[in-house]
């Protein structure tokens, strides 16, 4: 059931580790203040990287699920179970830098009247619930077809959530990438690249390491059956 | 500190923290794991 896997995990762990600290270290000491937002708009860097993942992490859990019905791939299940969780737990991250950098920019921790935001919780909590859904059915392919099933629908939501502030007639929630482009350049563009990079490097390693756990407990729970 | 200051460290902060605590959640199922293989390889017979 294992996946032969060709970056080893402590490979990809110091990569994270050494990707995430030069990133930290242009957020804070290389990348200019911004001339509107000043010091607060530093979260964007990580706030707008953890965002994509957690849409890349539900992504990747939709296509392992389409995996597992479509190609019958025993890993399949697992990996996509994996992937959402990532995305959940990124999701969360969204929700609290989110919070706070509105609590500096707009003065309030969440505003209802804002689709970006009601849409990406929307989102979240599709999402928290599948969790609920698989573990009220017992293992096995009954539970492995609904949560693909499940994860296959939510992946609708994430170009409804992308693409709601751009359609939105009235908002306040900032749009950084357009048709023509990300809307900064030099150093803050630059940072941005690193942050995005370290993200996704770090939601991958996650991954692999849940990933591996949760086979290493099936393979045990064979072994006492045996 | 100003107050921008203290929201964008607060915001860091809860980033890297979740990070940390969801890395000690797996450190300690990898703990439990640890325990079980233990505890099967001592119930296999010995093969000597």
């Amino acid at each position: 059931m294992a996946r032969k896997h060709r970056i080893p995990l402590p490979a990809l762990a110091v990569a994270s580790l050494v990707l995430v600290t030069l990133a930290l270290v242009l957020v804070f000491f290389v990348a200019p203040n911004d001339a509107d937002q000043g010091f607060s708009q530093r979260i964007f860097y990580f706030h707008v990287s953890i965002a994509f993942t957690s849409y890349l992490c539900f992504g990747a859990g939709a296509w392992k699920a389409l995996r597992h019905l479509w190609k019958r791939d025993p890993a399949a299940d697992l990996e996509s179970y994996v992937a959402v969780h990532q995305g959940v737990i990124f999701g969360s991250l969204v929700l609290l830098t989110g919070s706070i950098w509105a609590k500096i920019s707009w003065g309030h921790w969440w505003l209802w009247s804002e689709n970006q935001l009601v849409l990406f919780l929307v989102l979240f909590l599709f999402y928290a619930a599948y969790f609920m859904l698989r573990f009220s059915v017992d293992p096995g392919p009954q539970r492995a077809n609904l949560s693909a099933v499940y994860a296959l629908f939510g992946v609708v939501l994430v170009p409804v959530s992308f693409m709601a502030i751009r359609l939105a007639q009235h908002f306040i929630h900032p749009v950084v990438f357009t048709r023509h482009g990300a809307a900064f350049g030099g150093w803050i563009l630059a940072t941005y690249l690193v942050a995005q990079f370290a993200v996704i490097l770090l939601a991958y390693t996650l991954y692999r390491v849940e990933l591996a756990g949760k086979l290493l407990d099936l393979r045990i729970r064979a072994l006492r059956l045996a | 500190m100003s107050t921008a200051e203290k929201y964008v460290t607060a915001a860091y902060c809860v980033v890297f923290g979740l990070v940390l605590l969801y890395v000690v959640i797996i450190a300690l199922k990898m703990q439990r794991l640890e325990r079980d293989v233990e505890a099967l390889e001592e119930k296999r017979p010995s093969d000597g």
